[in-house]
């Protein structure tokens, strides 16, 4: 028997919230799925998980997590924010690349993926820097970092646009050559400088300047236009009007090759809560209007945006407990993104268990070219299973939480939906809601060998 | 009143009562002796994060005539360059006792962190926000208003309102604290409000505002106007293509002879002109306008310290501390929290 994570004997779960069936889980593999499975006449020990009244679906991934190291590890660190990321039903994370270095080298993406694999809570996956240094002004070696062993994938200089029409474009053809994406942080830089929040009826009380829709959806249609043009393709990051949401759909229909992602907090916050001018509401892009919020969750639902990517983005307190304008943007989401989306997408009657599925795994894992995650729950699959309790209602404390960084918006709410326990590659990196082990690389590497 | 930090939040009852307080501080001016012992042992910290000379020496009169300590902390410039964040200042005041802190931030929303956080307990005066609010300045032009609106009705300034007075405010409302906190004051006080400024220095938003709005001077003037404040328009504007020059500007929208003449030729021989200051003299406003009978800018630098002076006796003298003593007699030695023991 190769590589030894155990055995698994999951009874009475709900399917993608379909029927109730049992899982078993050996050695990093869903062996069996289907009905009346005993732990009788299986080899070795085989723990029983009673699972009656929990939903089973594959570990989440992420396409949008700072996990800070190197260089902010007072924010987070590789290690912490993949605990975050177990205890919030996830599997695989995609690492983005403004760390200190930036992840714009195979040096630095093999260091994050190798602290990644230390952890071993989840699969980290590095995202490499377009442009050197997220300067916007020379291509990072984007080939480099995809044969390297991170086997990077997906490029993003998130945090800045990559607003050079001609470096977008280079970079839209170059990734062609590995089958790599672009992902893109839209954000026209002159129509948004020194902006703080949504531009309209509330920045116009507050006097913070603003950061008009505009300044998005012009972006994201240059870039589905130039995407259509070198026929590469394209990410949409953190979209975050119903402009932006009409262009995709539209850019769709024709056939462009590209996805698009929305955040948990831009699902379910507006720019009402910036009337406090408490900076754990300051991210970028900035929350907007309920009717943005009414248009993403529609375009969720309908498919025109293909993922809830958390962009968390953990800061130390000191960043936040200032005046506004000094504050940092960002919002922790790893361990809120599934209770935030049965909330908004699920309870509200926009989407199913199986649609949830696919906003946060499947396409997820797709987009990233991950083979491993976001599988079908079916048997000779490779074992990255959650298991939800759907019923559960809990009260958001950011003091609570794995992650190092205590600006979640979401404090002090009450959201349903409860991580019972996240199956890595067959080892349960999250047990009755707690973390358990990290998966035993070297064990299984050793036992395999 | 615990805090004053905008004049979106004042209710009418509110307004009023710093109003009327206003005219009795005003007549406390007006004496040999400018001073009452109202405020005595209690400290007030003046934090300019902001130079702003003309409201620091306006709340540092307004703090001295009513006995209060006055301790001027100008923290110039970025805080976070500075080493020390809002937070370390706030605790630090507190620590010291301040009962209240004026604050003047180039940062909006800053005197809200300090009032809605455990950072400080003491009383919180926005001297001016960012481009948020300035609601000192909103209040001393009310006062102004009023002053002038019950002259001519022949009535007294005591408990009156603005009904049906109309004002016009002209200038940089995108960039202004002035305008915004004079939109929503005025409003409750019952005042018809109509800005007038070119687009570009107008916010996306503003149709929501409680007033009309024009890019027509003369076409307002026209219609009649009982007030006209200008606002001044910063240097940094002016490179940053909000309008092609300042010629053009000045013609469009500055208060100009021209403009000064049409008042008579309109017939508005009541009709006051305003401004916050500091005037650019031959920009937003012509030298025979600024310094014509119909303005009222040195009334409103007076009035301002008879306005602060209010707000600072209601915050720390006011209905939230009552059963303290009789304000006016209050003995020194009032016990404040502090939160930690020596």
């Amino acid at each position: 028997m190769a590589g030894n994570t155990g055995t698994y004997l999951i009874q009475g779960a709900s399917i993608l919230g379909g029927e109730p069936a049992d899982l078993l889980i050996r050695d990093g593999i869903i062996a069996e799925v289907g009905t009346g499975l005993s732990p009788e006449g299986q080899d070795g020990d085989v723990t029983v998980i009673d699972a009656a009244g929990l939903v089973a679906l594959p570990g989440m991934v992420d396409v949008h997590t700072h996990l800070r190291e190197p260089g902010r590890e007072d924010a987070e660190t590789v290690e912490t924010g993949t605990r975050a990321a177990a205890l919030g039903g996830y599997t695989a994370v995609h690492a983005m690349a403004n760390s200190t270095p930036v992840a714009d080298t195979a040096g630095v993406v093999e260091q994050v993926y190798t602290l990644g694999r230390t952890a071993g809570w989840v699969d980290v996956r590095p995202v490499g820097a377009v442009t050197v240094g997220l300067a916007g002004e020379q291509l990072a070696e984007l080939g480099a970092m995809a044969d390297s062993r991170a086997r990077v994938r997906m490029f993003s200089d998130d945090g800045i646009c990559v607003h050079d029409p001609v470096l977008m474009r280079r970079a839209l053809e170059y990734v062609k050559a590995f089958d790599g994406v672009v992902a893109q942080h839209a954000q026209e830089p002159r129509l948004t400088a020194g902006a703080q929040m949504n531009e309209g009826e509330v920045s116009a009380v507050l006097g913070l300047a603003g950061w008009p829709a505009v300044a998005e959806e012009s972006i994201i249609a240059r870039d589905v236009l130039l995407a259509q043009h070198v026929g590469s393709r394209l990410h949409v990051c953190h979209v975050s009007t119903a402009g932006s949401v009409e262009i995709i759909r539209w850019a769709k229909e024709r056939g462009i090759n590209v996805t698009a992602e929305v955040t948990p907090h831009h699902l379910l916050l507006t720019d009402d809560l910036v009337r406090s001018y408490d900076p754990v509401f300051k991210v970028n892009p900035p929350l907007r209007t309920d009717a943005d919020v009414q248009a993403l969750r529609a375009g969720l639902a309908d498919g025109t945006i293909d993922v809830v990517g958390t962009d968390h983005a953990p800061h130390p307190s000191e960043h936040k407990e200032c005046e506004w304008a000094q504050a940092a943007m960002g919002m922790t989401g790893l361990e809120t993104a599934l209770s935030v989306v049965q909330h908004t997408m699920i309870e509200t009657g926009l989407m199913t268990w199986a649609d949830f599925a696919r906003v946060t795994s499947a396409a997820a894992a797709q987009i990233g070219r991950l083979e491993d995650q976001g599988r079908p729950l079916e048997a000779g699959e490779p074992a990255n299973v959650i298991l939800v309790d759907p019923a559960a209602r809990w009260t958001v404390d950011p003091f609570r939480m794995a992650t190092m960084g205590r600006n979640s918006p979401f404090k002090g709410r009450e959201l349903p939906g409860k991580v019972v326990a996240t199956f890595f590659k067959g080892h349960p990196t999250v047990l009755d809601g707690e973390l358990n082990t990290p998966y035993p690389h070297a064990a299984v590497e050793a036992g395999a060998a | 009143m615990k805090h004053l930090l905008s004049t979106q939040d004042l209710s009418l009852h509110n307004a009023i009562r710093i109003l009327d307080t206003a005219e009795e501080m005003s007549a406390v001016g007006d004496r040999e002796v400018k001073k009452l012992p109202a405020l005595r042992g209690r400290t007030v910290v003046n934090l300019f994060f902001e130079d702003s000379t003309r409201t620091r020496i306006s709340f540092e009169a307004a703090a001295k005539r009513l006995s209060a300590d006055v301790i001027n902390f100008a923290a110039k410039g970025s805080s976070v360059s500075k080493g020390e964040s809002l937070k370390d200042t706030a605790q630090t005041l507190s620590a010291m006792g301040a009962d209240a802190v004026v604050i003047r931030h180039w940062a909006s929303g800053a005197p809200h962190r300090l009032a809605a956080t455990d950072w400080i307990d003491a009383g919180v005066i926005n001297a001016g926000d960012g481009t948020h609010e300035h609601p000192t300045q909103a209040l001393l032009d009310a006062f102004t208003m009023r002053r002038h609106w019950a002259k001519l009705s022949g009535t007294p300034s005591e408990g009156a309102d603005l009904k049906g007075m109309r004002v016009a405010i002209a200038g940089d409302v995108l960039h202004s604290r002035v305008a915004r906190s004079n939109v929503w004051l005025l409003r409750t006080l019952g005042a018809e409000v109509t800005l007038v400024a070119p687009p570009t220095l107008l916010p996306i938003g503003v149709e929501k505002w409680p007033c009309s709005v024009s890019y027509d001077l003369d076409e307002t003037l026209a219609r009649g106007v009982d007030a006209v404040m200008m606002l001044r328009v910063q240097g940094e504007r002016m490179n940053a293509s909000f309008f092609p020059s300042t010629r053009e500007y000045s013609r469009r929208w500055g208060f100009d002879d021209n403009r000064l003449r049409a008042l008579d030729t309109l017939g508005m021989k009541d009709t006051i002109i305003m401004h916050p200051g500091p005037m650019n003299r031959g920009l937003e406003i012509s030298a025979a306008a600024a310094d014509s009978p119909r303005s009222t800018v040195l009334a409103q630098v007076r009035n301002g310290v008879s306005v602060r002076m209010a707000a600072l006796y209601l915050l720390l003298s006011g209905d939230s501390r009552e059963a303290a003593a009789t304000p006016v007699l209050a003995t020194a030695g009032t016990a404040h929290s502090t939160k930690e023991s020596i």
